[in-house]
């Protein structure tokens, strides 16, 4: 299995905050993993150091896709993107204002790149363009389930909705590796069941391999085959999810400490 | 497909009659002097409101400096024109312009678009400081007296190409991917950098083709009015434009059209009440910003589109009652 993510001693400070420390973590090809933490244990830096969003204090983040093999760590986010990874945000970060297809679309064009002229002219290559864009926007819909609320604007959408809008403007940059920061929050447990399905499909439909944050453990032991517990910025145990469950360090973080 | 060609030929028709009837009015002298000054005014100020809405409205960043784009294709429109007084010379003479505004644009939209809401806004602010001065003190600007007899070449025809040229490709610009990298980065930065739209290209690419407009409406006024001085590309000059913009509603650009043709007509009717003009006039401006802090369309757009459905539904209301 090739090694698709590797992560070596990844640090950030935020003033005299070390939110993330010395974190390392690797993700073979294919594989569904999940990160998992007390609140305030850095999950979240974690994933805005992956996506650029943050630059690292010091640490290395090297992504593989096919032949090539990539430094993340100081990349701008729309570089990181196009080089494979797509995310999504813990507190939904939609074109609130726009279409829901043209939520889609603005992730997708930059595969259809187009001239200046062509745009400003509206010659035929941009309407094809246009086309094939539309068209690939509302496949993308199709799969979850937004295809017939395509022309509604996305802050009409329920927060359901909202979410799984997230996760197919994600797939439309045609990542290689996703990640998604909490898909579940704020979901019922039928809803919640519904997206691990949904997950567990495009990760095999779309050949990906997932990093996902998540505090609703039904979903994380039920689909993840591998989980890092992070906690105040320290990656304390990995391992399967039996094993991690297992672990007395695991128990410390999340309940604190037995009593003699 | 055929739809399209349907659409654009209704608009190429609707736009000839405009043309034509106005052309004609000139011609058996209905309207006069006056009123083509006005009417030079509103499509200037619809051009310069229609470039700034692409940078402030549609793209979310917000600029002071319009009127520096302005007063550089003014001036290089009045240099070339009273060097080639000819309709070739004047054409030159605005393209030239704006494409050292286009220039300017890029070489100061680099930098400073980093800046984001009020720190941008100073910036550019400065930036239109800066050209003013320049003109002011050069030699061949002719200091503060500033250009005068400026040989014209613009009549109705030349407005009427150069306001619907340039409506026409804004709004191409904005109907497509490049137009809406932009809107995406109003809507929230962040998450567009995150799906692959490398915003900084995106801004400084929004900003420049403003510059590149907003002086092409320099060199109509260059032309038009026969005489420029620096003073008229000062600061308020730059607010003017964005009152217009914000009234008409950020991210609208026939609310821009409408708030320009409103705007001027309120100000010509005012023109026999010189002391309570300027009251009337900025009280207008509370109001509206009151009662539609929006501005006047929102972001909405007014088309033919939006116009057959507001008959049917109309007609629909009307069957239903």
């Amino acid at each position: 299995m090739t090694e698709i993510l590797s992560v070596k001693q990844l640090t950030r400070n935020f003033g005299g905050l070390a939110a993330v420390s010395n974190v390392s973590m690797h993700l073979t090809q294919g594989e569904l993993v999940g990160l998992i933490g007390p609140n305030g244990a850095g999950k979240t830096t974690v994933f805005n150091l992956l996506s650029g969003i943050y630059p690292p204090s010091s640490g290395t983040i090297t992504f593989t896709r096919g032949e090539k093999v990539r430094e993340l760590g100081g990349r701008k986010p729309h570089s990181i993107c196009r080089a494979g990874v797509g995310r999504t945000f813990q507190n939904i970060r939609l074109f609130k204002d726009l279409t829901v297809l043209d939520n889609v679309s603005i992730a997708l064009q930059p595969n259809e790149p187009n001239s200046l002229l062509a745009s400003f002219l509206h010659l035929p290559s941009h309407q094809s363009a246009e086309v094939r864009i539309r068209e690939q926007s509302l496949e993308l819909l199709d799969i979850v389930h937004l295809r017939d609320k395509a022309g509604e604007l996305a802050r009409n959408l329920s927060y359901g909705e909202q979410r799984h809008l997230e996760i197919a403007r994600a797939l439309a940059t045609r990542p290689t590796l996703l990640l998604l920061d909490e898909p579940a929050a704020g979901m019922n447990p039928a809803e919640t069941s519904g997206l691990t399905d949904l997950i567990a499909w495009v990760r095999k439909e779309f050949d990906l391999t997932v990093l996902l944050i998540e505090h609703d453990m039904s979903l994380v032991m039920r689909i993840c085959e591998r989980i890092y517990v992070l906690d105040h910025g320290i990656v304390i145990a990995s391992g399967t999810p039996t094993e991690v469950q297992a672990n007395p360090k695991v128990i410390e973080a999340y309940l604190g400490e037995e009593v003699d | 497909m055929s739809n399209r060609y349907a659409r654009i030929g209704v608009q190429v028709v609707l736009l000839a009659l405009v043309y034509g009837i106005v052309w004609a009015l000139i011609n058996a002298g209905v309207i006069d002097d006056y009123i083509q000054a006005t009417m030079a005014t509103i499509c200037i100020n619809i051009i310069l409101a229609v470039s700034l809405n692409l940078i402030t409205g549609f793209t979310g960043q917000f600029s002071l400096g319009h009127a520096g784009f302005m007063a550089i294709g003014a001036y290089t429109t009045a240099l070339v024109t009273m060097e080639y007084p000819t309709t070739w010379g004047f054409l030159g003479g605005v393209f030239l312009g704006a494409i050292l505004a286009a220039i300017v644009g890029f070489l100061i939209g680099l930098p400073t678009l980093r800046l984001r809401g009020d720190y941008l806004a100073i910036a550019t602010l400065g930036m239109a400081e800066i050209i003013r001065i320049l003109l002011l003190n050069f030699d061949f600007t002719n200091g503060a007296a500033g250009l005068s007899g400026i040989p014209s070449f613009v009549g109705w025809t030349w407005l009427f190409v150069f306001t619907v040229g340039t409506i026409v490709l804004i709004s191409n610009f904005l109907h497509s991917s490049h137009g809406r990298a932009s809107i995406s980065i109003r809507e929230d930065e962040i998450a567009a950098e995150s799906v692959g739209i490398n915003a900084t290209r995106a801004k400084t690419l929004a900003f420049t083709v403003g510059a590149f407009f907003g002086a092409i409406a320099g060199g109509l006024y260059a032309s038009y009015f026969y005489f420029i001085k620096p003073d008229l590309f000062g600061f308020l000059k730059s607010i003017d434009i964005l009152v217009i913009v914000v009234l008409g509603g950020l991210g609208s650009l026939t609310g821009s059209i409408i708030a320009a043709i409103l705007l001027a007509l309120l100000q010509t009717f005012l023109q026999p009440f010189p002391e309570l003009r300027m009251i009337i006039y900025s009280l207008a401006l509370v109001m509206i910003m009151i009662f539609r802090p929006q501005g006047l369309m929102g972001s909405r757009e007014l088309n033919l589109a939006s116009l057959t459905r507001l008959t049917r539904r109309g007609r629909a209301a009307e069957g239903a009652s």
